[in-house]
């Protein structure tokens, strides 16, 4: 009789021969990737990275119906929304390339390493060739770095800062949303020929990289133009009642107030300068005025009342063919196809994420490859039109997209819930497009494109 | 000197929410040992009920508007609250205007249900477990209390404003013989701040001069001996649960007018208010109170342009510097009674 024994060598032996065994019909069978979860089947899997937790929750949620949209015209269902404005007309309502568009969500939760962890999630179990979504430029910076090293296409949501496409760009990421330089070019001259140009401006900041930068572009842009900044305070993130930072406003010597918050933040901060009577004060000689660079529809609804009259900036507005004519082609299309499936006007966010998604697979289409290089070379230097937003530039050299920026102003008596701002100005694209190397976005490559695999 | 006067009165009306809801939480400590970590979302869920308030009295019916056409084209459909139908349309807007007061007598049944169901259906079940479960549990409890308002009302800000008389300011320099216009403060947070008052007093009054209240002492101090004398302590307690729930919820009511209202607003207080309680001195109500004030002043001071340029980012820390100031030389806090949390 004998005792069977096993050496660590034949262990070693074994191993390597069975895993040899095991690989063998792949290794014969399976062709090698040429890029990061290249579609093999009849259908393309997108990913749709949204808030569905959190502050920006319903943001997201708006950007999901649009993105949900957007499937179904690529798809072929639907009235195909701006596929049929979309001066590429390379998209016939048979998916991308021919595949049938299924997507997955992800919730990033306004934070960077749940967005991370969402994202990686979808492409690594999902097989998602696109990232696209986001409602703030902490986890779009986070997202688009890690889409860089996995080797996917990133299709950047509501994303801000100018870091997206600054310090931070990547050759795999693309922003169609405007940033923090253009909101202060689009506002600069309009503040002055509405308040004057020997304005004193208190700046209250949200403490995190977004206010940072938004609060530079706006300084320097009206300062000009020939306003003076008097104090600048950063204010915590979530301060919930911002009473002490609003109270010294008016004994500063400043007549206007920059409030660079969003979200919650920017609803509370508002709130709280109307209630300290900020709206009604004399500063200076003059009325008291209130600026906020960045607006969004959902927080003009939580602010409610306190928005009449406010200036601020947008990427988009629902009502832009309507007011300003077929420049604007796309927009009527879009707001019928989503109003009509949902029961109210599409957002600026769900806006953007919408005509992300169709960029993107136009530009594979236009590629003839879903290869992430491929694409890369399609978007960048790409001019389009029929967006919404008028014609439009994918600036090769950052690749922000370069476009007329809207400039509106709560209105004093809306008609409705979703009839909050009013359009009082779009700025053109010449007023708000810089050198690529401009001192705001300095310190940023985009470097090489990564196929992955 | 007007910016000096300017900060306190802010501290005090933030103090003011602190104090509140860190009162409720003392008195939930004091009475049943329980650390409640969803004591912020019962503040919440009371601004909540003023939404819901504010939602009901809203209820409407559609009327067309002739002529007119909506974003789709579609005939312009106006709504007409009910309120307006049943009450003349004067009447029925000064009920909407007066929503957020209102929401009090709507608030006090249903935090004080929600007390009640909180302490009999889950917190009962963790008097004998250690802290960290009870901290566990009922930050849970948040959460799932969170995820139901976002539910139903969404992650976006609710504007609920104060009633129009309330919405202006009152000229405190014209009052102090400064100018004009340069003390001016919401009457709604002067408002804000004697509703607190009135509702510590009576939380005291209630305590210090009844029947119940001395039972309820006389527990918090030597809850063993209580109940060996005959008296069902553990009913009282609960009783007192329900209050605590009450008083964070009326807090979150009177609230809603200086924020508007999200799921996660109780998280925001739920911190800062346990830090209070700790200060204050754990179990000891007094003791909430002044911390409340105190912190809710100094964090205002620390907001302060002059100070930020002097000491950039005080404002995030101030509160926190001051506890551990606080607990290292008064380790029980300002007024912590000997032996609580310390066997």
């Amino acid at each position: 009789m004998t005792k069977g024994t096993l050496s660590r060598r034949g262990l070693l032996k074994a191993g390597a021969v069975t895993g040899a065994g095991l690989a063998l019909p792949t290794i014969f069978t399976s062709p090698a990737a040429a890029f990061t979860n290249e579609p093999t089947g009849d259908s393309v899997t997108l990913g749709f990275n949204v808030p569905q937790s959190g502050p920006y929750a319903d943001e997201g949620a708006d950007q999901l119906r649009a993105l949900e949209l957007v499937a179904e015209h690529l798809n072929g269902g639907g009235d195909g929304g701006m596929m049929q404005t979309f001066s590429s007309q390379t998209l016939e309502g048979n998916g991308i390339m021919g595949k049938r568009v299924e997507f997955v969500t992800g919730d990033t939760a306004t934070n960077t390493d749940r967005a991370r962890a969402s994202a990686r999630s979808m492409i690594e179990k999902d097989g998602a060739v696109m990232i696209t979504g986001g409602s703030s430029s902490g986890p779009a910076v986070a997202v688009q770095a890690l889409c860089q090293d996995a080797g996917v296409i990133f299709m950047a949501g509501l994303t801000h800062a100018n870091d997206t496409t600054g310090k931070d760009r990547r050759a795999n990421g693309f922003r169609h949303f405007f940033n923090s330089y253009m909101s202060g070019a689009a506002l600069a001259p309009i503040l002055a020929d509405q308040y004057g140009t020997d304005r004193k401006a208190y700046y209250l900041t949200a403490d995190y990289n977004w206010g940072y930068t938004t609060e530079q572009a706006v300084q320097e842009a009206t300062e000009s133009k020939g306003w003076e900044t008097v104090e600048k305070v950063l204010t915590p993130v979530g301060a919930g009642d911002f009473s002490s930072y609003i109270t010294p406003v008016l004994q500063s010597g400043a007549d206007t107030l920059v409030l660079v918050h969003y979200g919650g933040d920017m609803v509370n901060s508002l709130t709280n300068a109307v209630q300290f009577g900020l709206r009604e004060a004399q500063a200076n000689g003059r009325d008291f005025q209130i600026v906020v660079p960045l607006y969004s529809e959902l927080m003009a609804r939580g602010a409610g009342p306190n928005i009449k009259g406010i200036i601020g900036s947008q990427n988009w507005d629902w009502k832009l063919e309507n007011q300003l004519g077929a420049k604007y082609t796309g927009t009527n299309a879009f707001v019928r196809s989503f109003g009509e499936k949902y029961g109210f006007p599409p957002s600026q966010a769900a806006h953007t994420v919408y005509c992300q998604v169709m960029l993107y697979a136009d530009a594979v289409n236009r590629a003839g490859s879903f290869n992430p290089c491929a694409v890369v070379e399609a978007l960048e230097g790409f001019e389009f039109d029929g967006l919404g937003n008028g014609p439009t530039l994918y600036r090769a050299d950052d690749h922000q997209c370069f476009k007329d920026v809207v400039v509106v102003r709560g209105k004093e008596n809306p008609e409705n819930e979703f009839d909050l701002v009013e359009i009082i100005e779009v700025t053109p694209v010449e007023q708000v497009t810089y050198p690529h190397d401009h001192p705001q976005f300095a310190g940023g490559e985009l470097g090489a494109c990564n196929a992955g695999a | 000197m007007d910016a000096i006067i300017l900060q306190i009165l802010n501290g005090l009306d933030k103090g003011s929410a602190y104090a509140l809801i860190a009162l409720g939480l003392t008195l939930i400590f004091g009475t049943l040992g329980v650390v409640n970590f969803a004591h912020g979302a019962l503040f919440m869920l009371g601004s909540f009920c003023a939404v819901t308030l504010n939602r009901i009295l809203n209820l409407s019916h559609e009327v067309a508007v002739p002529g007119e056409t909506d974003f789709l084209g579609n005939p312009l459909m106006r709504e007409v609250p009910y309120v307006y139908e049943w009450f003349g349309e004067a009447t029925g807007a000064a009920i909407i205007d007066w929503s957020v007061p209102l929401a009090i007598l709507l608030a006090i049944p249903v935090m004080g249900f929600i007390g009640l169901a909180m302490e009999r259906g889950l917190i009962k079940h963790f008097y004998k477990r250690p802290h960290a479960d009870q901290i566990l549990v009922t930050f849970g409890l948040a959460i799932v209390l969170q995820e139901i308002i976002k539910y139903f009302y969404g992650a976006n800000p609710i504007p609920t404003p104060a009633p129009e008389a309330f919405r202006g300011s009152f000229d405190f320099g014209l009052l102090l013989g400064f100018d004009a216009n340069t003390i001016l403060y919401p009457y709604w947070r002067l408002v804000y701040f004697g509703f607190t008052v009135f509702i510590v007093a009576a939380v005291f009054a209630f305590l210090q001069f009844t029947t119940f209240g001395m039972v309820v002492r006389a527990g918090m101090a030597d809850r063993e001996t209580v109940g060996i004398l005959g008296i069902n302590i553990d009913r009282r307690f609960t009783i007192v649960f329900a209050i605590a729930a009450i008083v964070a919820g009326l807090a979150g009511v009177m609230y809603t007018p200086i924020i508007s209202p999200n799921y996660n607003m109780g998280m925001n207080f739920l911190v800062l208010s346990f830090v209070v309680v700790v200060v204050g001195g754990m179990g000891s109500l007094p003791g909430a109170v002044l911390a409340g004030f105190v912190l809710g002043i100094l964090e205002s001071f620390a907001s302060m342009p002059q100070v930020l340029d002097l000491l950039p980012g005080l404002n995030q820390i101030v509160i926190y510097l001051v506890a551990i100031i606080i607990l290292l030389t008064r380790p029980r806090g300002l007024m912590g009674r000997k032996g609580v949390m310390e066997e």
